[in-house]
């Protein structure tokens, strides 16, 4: 099996994220980077869908600027086998990746493409089906599995995703309101992952030695014939109203008088 | 002329209440635009919709019984192009957020997310980093889909008089995904998104969530929880709070033994009266708290649901 999966550069979310005084970005000096967590999930359900699968691959994919490059080895001293990066500085729209990503797929023919279900920068929640429907393949979104996350079978590191026995198609369980749903998906899919599907393992440091010599290839979005030029611009970025400071109540008896009386809730 | 498109969503032939707000946030683009409302709904609920929209459109056949993004999306997406939309509104929920994208890609639409407030015709708002900072974009497509966070957008009102409603004819593309099964909650609580009282626990409650749903039913409250009580299975997804999972609004949220990670508050910050019980003092909850309270959640609770019946 060939199975792409996708890595975005995104800001840590344990920084602390500020707006630029000019209102046209964050600011981005003096924050940590690193691998969207979604997309972490994602790295690690494809190596156990790997591995339960030999022989198969992971191809690790990101879209963005030459330090991308990071995530993509993070991705390989995971375990990947090997790395795109499609090159191009500055904000591009999810429209946009999922276009570069459709061509990236038509080159590869992967059986399967997995992908995080948002990035935590943006928020989005939309890159992986607009892929799927540019393909026309189907789609499972917000992936996870029955079994939690301090089971055996997460321990023993089962693979979420359920492949047929004659690897066409794909059981997935997924998150959806009111319930989990679970959808038979003929592949080549898509599949978007939600946070308990798994947990990610950390790299070991002779894998992240190997990783170095794991080759990445390096493309441009006009090599791909793909125009960038976002549908959705940003044009202002603010910072959230802020919540009035609230009090400290001593007890219950306080508080309920309070709710009562002062917010009129209770 | 403008010609926004609301896609409704139903479940068991019955309106889901978050397709209210997206028509609010319809409505508020029809007043930017001047534009016109049309609602289309895949499955039944055509009736109810028409107490809220003059022209309703239901796509009904054996094919589309099944919420599949790739069926949905594709009646829908035909839906906009017989009524020439100009503008697709969907609320996003599960449902929405499945299929929308795939309407965007099927009309070349560029598509606005989530969004917190209409700005302008072409301008939206909507929350980026966790909440951390909120974007105003701009789609620059002459389509354009929009799905809505409804926590941001009041219900709308019924319409001085019921619309019509008329059958919809829409080939069903064949899919290459196959529904299995579905697995419901079951709760007698209100639904998270809609309940105006939310009582939530976190970590804290080290698994035992009795204190956090006596208190919710004598408040009529809605449960809910951290990420940390769903990923260790405690209580089911459906119930998480925060930037990964429910958006909640209600008029009252007390959050028992959270302490306040800024992607669980990213899914609660909006609520009008935030109360937070925690052993902590320090706990980052306490600074988005209209009222705090330090203390052991397991005291705390049950007297606080004895406080509130005598009130009763």
């Amino acid at each position: 099996m060939k199975i792409l999966v996708t890595v975005k550069r995104v800001e840590d979310y344990e920084s602390k994220i500020k707006v630029k005084p000019d209102n046209s970005w964050i600011v981005t000096e003096g924050v940590n980077y690193r691998a969207n967590p979604f997309d972490e999930i994602a790295v690690e359900e494809a190596l156990r869908v790997r591995d339960a699968n030999m022989p198969s691959e992971v191809i690790a994919v990101s879209i963005g600027s030459a330090t991308a490059q990071s995530e993509i080895r993070s991705a390989l001293a995971m375990g990947a086998d090997r790395g795109i990066l499609v090159k191009q500085d500055g904000f591009v729209d999810s429209d946009a990746v999922a276009r570069l990503l459709a061509k990236i797929v038509e080159k590869e023919k992967p059986d399967l493409v997995l992908m995080g279900k948002q990035a935590v920068d943006v928020d989005d929640n939309v890159t992986g089906q607009l892929l799927a429907e540019y393909l026309g393949w189907g789609q499972a979104t917000f992936a996870s599995k029955k079994e939690s996350l301090e089971s055996a079978e997460e321990k023993a590191k089962k693979p979420g995703l359920m492949l047929a026995a004659d690897k066409k198609s794909m059981k997935v369980v997924r998150e959806v309101d009111g319930g989990v749903e679970t959808l038979d998906l003929q592949l080549p899919a898509i599949v978007t992952v939600d946070l308990r599907l798994n947990i990610p393992r950390y790299a070991s440091l002779p894998n992240i030695m190997k990783a170095k010599k794991k080759p990445i290839e390096e493309l441009a979005p006009a090599g791909l014939g793909v125009d960038v030029t976002p549908k959705v611009k940003v044009v202002k970025v603010e910072a959230p109203p802020a919540r009035a400071a609230g009090i400290k109540v001593p007890d219950v008896a306080t508080l309920v008088q309070k709710l009562h009386d002062e917010a009129k809730v209770v | 002329m403008a010609t926004i498109l609301l896609v409704a969503e139903q479940a068991h032939g019955h309106l889901k209440k978050a397709t209210l707000n997206a028509l609010t946030a319809a409505q508020q683009l029809a007043q930017k635009n001047g534009g016109q409302i049309q609602a289309v709904v895949v499955g039944g609920a055509g009736e109810e919709l028409a107490q809220f929209v003059q022209n309703v459109h239901f796509v009904q056949n054996a094919e589309f019984e099944h919420a599949l993004a790739e069926t949905h999306a594709a009646a829908v997406a035909e839906a906009a192009k017989k009524l020439q939309a100009t503008d697709v509104v969907i609320a996003a929920t599960a449902y929405g957020k499945d299929i929308a994208p795939r309407v965007a890609a099927k009309l070349g639409a560029g598509i606005a997310s989530d969004i917190l407030a209409v700005v302008s015709a072409n301008q939206f708002k909507r929350a980026m980093w966790a909440g951390n900072a909120i974007a105003t974009v701009e789609v620059t497509t002459p389509v354009k889909v929009i799905t809505v966070r409804t926590t941001e957008f009041a219900v709308a009102q019924k319409a001085a008089s019921a619309g019509q409603v008329q059958p919809l004819q829409v080939a069903a593309p064949a899919a290459k995904t196959r529904f299995v099964e579905f697995s419901e909650v079951k709760s007698a609580r209100p639904e998270l998104t809609e309940a105006s009282v939310v009582v939530s626990g976190g970590r804290g409650t080290k698994g035992d969530f009795k204190p956090i749903e006596q208190l919710a039913d004598v408040l009529g409250a809605a449960v809910g929880a951290s990420r940390a009580v769903v990923d260790a299975g405690w209580q089911p997804n459906d119930l998480q709070v925060g930037q990964t999972g429910k958006v909640v609004a209600p008029k009252l949220y007390i959050a028992a033994g959270i302490s306040g990670a800024i992607q669980h508050l990213a899914g609660m910050k909006g609520s009008k009266t935030i109360v937070a019980i925690n052993k902590d003092p320090e706990a980052p909850i306490f600074q988005v708290a209209d009222y705090g309270l330090v203390a052991d959640l397991f005291k705390a609770l049950p007297e606080l649901s004895e406080e509130v019946k005598k009130l009763k």
